[in-house]
């Protein structure tokens, strides 16, 4: 067979290519990044409010220093993240699962769930304070209630929108209602609850963020805003990236335990 | 005579549509099926043929008329009436195995008892090999072609054992050669092992080819038109179509179903 001919027509390829290609560019971006942001902060006007990565890294070695804050603000807004995070994902499957499953239940609380959903809940935050004092529990109160509204309305979709026909097949061999909820509709919800685990987990995060710029010392919401006042940029530099790294290990934290719960999808 | 095990009569069924005049689905519909028949049934869309398949398999109810199994009002699904979907209906959470096994735990033997793990999984065994499906036990329902996930279904349709099996256009979603195939399998299961078989489909090839008798049915209000018997000896294979005698039905019924295809305003 003749090869073909080289001027035949390259049509738009809308694969994502070959894995090498994919690590190379996106070591090329990271580098090209850092040295983008590099040459920028050698432009004193820009210095002024961006500060160098060498700055960066000085601040976080000072910072993570015996007697530097860095790892308790790290742990104290962590531990607020989780906390609220867990207790509205443990508080969100059954309401989810109660509104799939109950259609009276679902009417009665779903009209309250949208007009929440569409509140910043940030907007929330003065009357939290003045309800709860400016301690912890503020803060997990409104992890709470944005990540709590995220996870339902995703895993009572997954409920609501399990496939009838499997319905009908458990029912066609003698299933009784709680054979079906137990067998059928809590695994095939079971890729929501997870997919939901993660929008929530990334509302925890710019909830928290916004939470700590109020009525709190530490963390890393605090630092940022402490760091501000001083014009010291390179914290609030480090602070911000930070912060992004805790939010992209944590996805791909919950992005495993996905792979690895649902082999089958 | 014996009486027979299915017996619909003067079935009548309406969907509600908001806003407007009710669709009548079904109406005055009589048809008795026998122990261990074949029956095919054949019509254009909207002639109400799943709905009907619903009704017999428990899952839809129906306004007037009865519909007995063994003499008894069938009031909801059960495990007697199997059903196999077009779309498979598999649970892409558990293996091959795990599907077929699923369904008998619901299932008393006649002694009383339940079936054990070793039973279960042997009996799984036993339909895998007889669907030859044998080496994907341990597959989940993705990694299979739709010709497979439908020999699973129908395996566990088997080996539920249900007196009866529902079939709705159970290939209708194949390739022309896999549903040659799955033809041929399921006549050799059911020539094997007999079963009464309620089947539909819109392929009135594969209707006069598995069938003793096939259920014409013309749509607004769905009704039986015409039942004709396929006077043709089992075994049958897709070199049956090639009968003359085959030919005459197969054309009988298609000019029929047309001439009502023809009809419907579209």
């Amino acid at each position: 067979m003749a090869e073909q001919k080289k001027s035949a027509r390259k049509l738009k390829d809308f694969s994502d290519g070959s894995a090498r290609m994919r690590y190379t560019l996106m070591t090329v971006s990271i580098i090209g990044g850092f040295f983008f942001w590099y040459l920028i902060t050698l432009i004193p006007t820009i210095n002024t409010f961006l500060a160098s990565p060498k700055q960066v890294l000085r601040a976080l070695i000072s910072e993570s220093k015996a007697g530097g804050r860095y790892w308790k603000d790290i742990s104290i807004s962590l531990q607020r993240v989780l906390i609220g995070f867990g207790l509205a994902f443990v508080a969100s499957i059954p309401v989810a699962f109660l509104m799939g499953w109950y259609p009276k239940v679902r009417n009665l609380i779903e009209p309250w769930i949208q007009f929440m959903r569409t509140i910043p809940p940030i907007a929330l935050i003065p009357l939290v304070i003045l309800a709860m004092g400016l301690g912890e529990p503020p803060k997990y109160t409104i992890i709470f209630i944005a990540t709590f509204l995220v996870m339902v309305v995703t895993i009572y979709q997954g409920v609501k929108e399990v496939d009838k026909t499997l319905i009908k097949a458990a029912y066609t061999f003698g299933a009784k209602d709680r054979d079906l909820f137990i067998d059928i509709i809590i695994p095939a919800s079971f890729p929501f609850i997870l997919v939901g685990a993660r929008l929530g987990m990334a509302s925890a995060l710019t909830t928290l963020i916004a939470a700590e710029l109020t009525g709190t010392i530490f963390g890393l919401g605090a630092r940022i805003q402490g760091a501000q006042q001083f014009m010291d940029t390179a914290i609030v530099l480090l602070g911000i990236i930070t912060i992004g790294v805790i939010g992209f290990i944590l996805d791909k934290i919950l992005l495993f335990i996905e792979k690895n719960l649902t082999k089958w999808k | 005579m014996k009486k027979p095990l299915i017996i619909i009569k003067d079935v009548r069924k309406e969907f509600i549509v908001e806003k407007k005049p009710n669709v009548v689905a079904l109406n005055g519909v009589n048809l008795e099926i026998e122990k261990n028949e074949f029956v095919c049934v054949v019509g254009p869309s909207g002639c109400g043929k799943t709905t009907l398949l619903n009704i017999i398999a428990g899952l839809e109810t129906f306004d007037s008329g009865s519909v007995t199994m063994h003499g008894e009002d069938i009031i909801g699904p059960g495990p007697e009436r199997g059903v196999i979907f077009q779309q498979y209906a598999l649970f892409p959470w558990m293996t091959v195995r795990k599907n077929i096994e699923y369904g008998l735990k619901f299932i008393t033997k006649a002694d009383g008892s339940r079936y054990t793990k070793e039973e279960k999984r042997a009996l799984a065994e036993h339909y895998i090999k007889m669907v030859n499906l044998t080496g994907f036990e341990d597959s989940y329902p993705k990694a299979l072609s739709g010709g497979m996930k439908q020999r699973v279904a129908i395996a566990r349709g088997y080996a539920l054992n249900s007196e009866v099996l529902l079939m709705d256009e159970p290939f209708g979603a194949l390739d022309a050669q896999t549903r040659a195939q799955l033809q041929e399998d399921l006549l050799r299961t059911w020539e094997s092992e007999k079963k009464t078989i309620f089947f539909i489909t819109h392929d009135v090839d594969e209707a006069v080819l598995l069938s003793s008798r096939v259920v014409i049915m013309s749509a607004r209000p769905g009704q039986i038109k015409e039942i004709v018997p396929v006077d043709l000896p089992y075994p049958r294979t897709q070199a049956t179509k090639m009968e003359s005698e085959f030919i005459k039905i197969k054309n009988y019924i298609w000019d029929t179903v047309y001439k009502m295809y023809l009809e419907i305003p579209k």
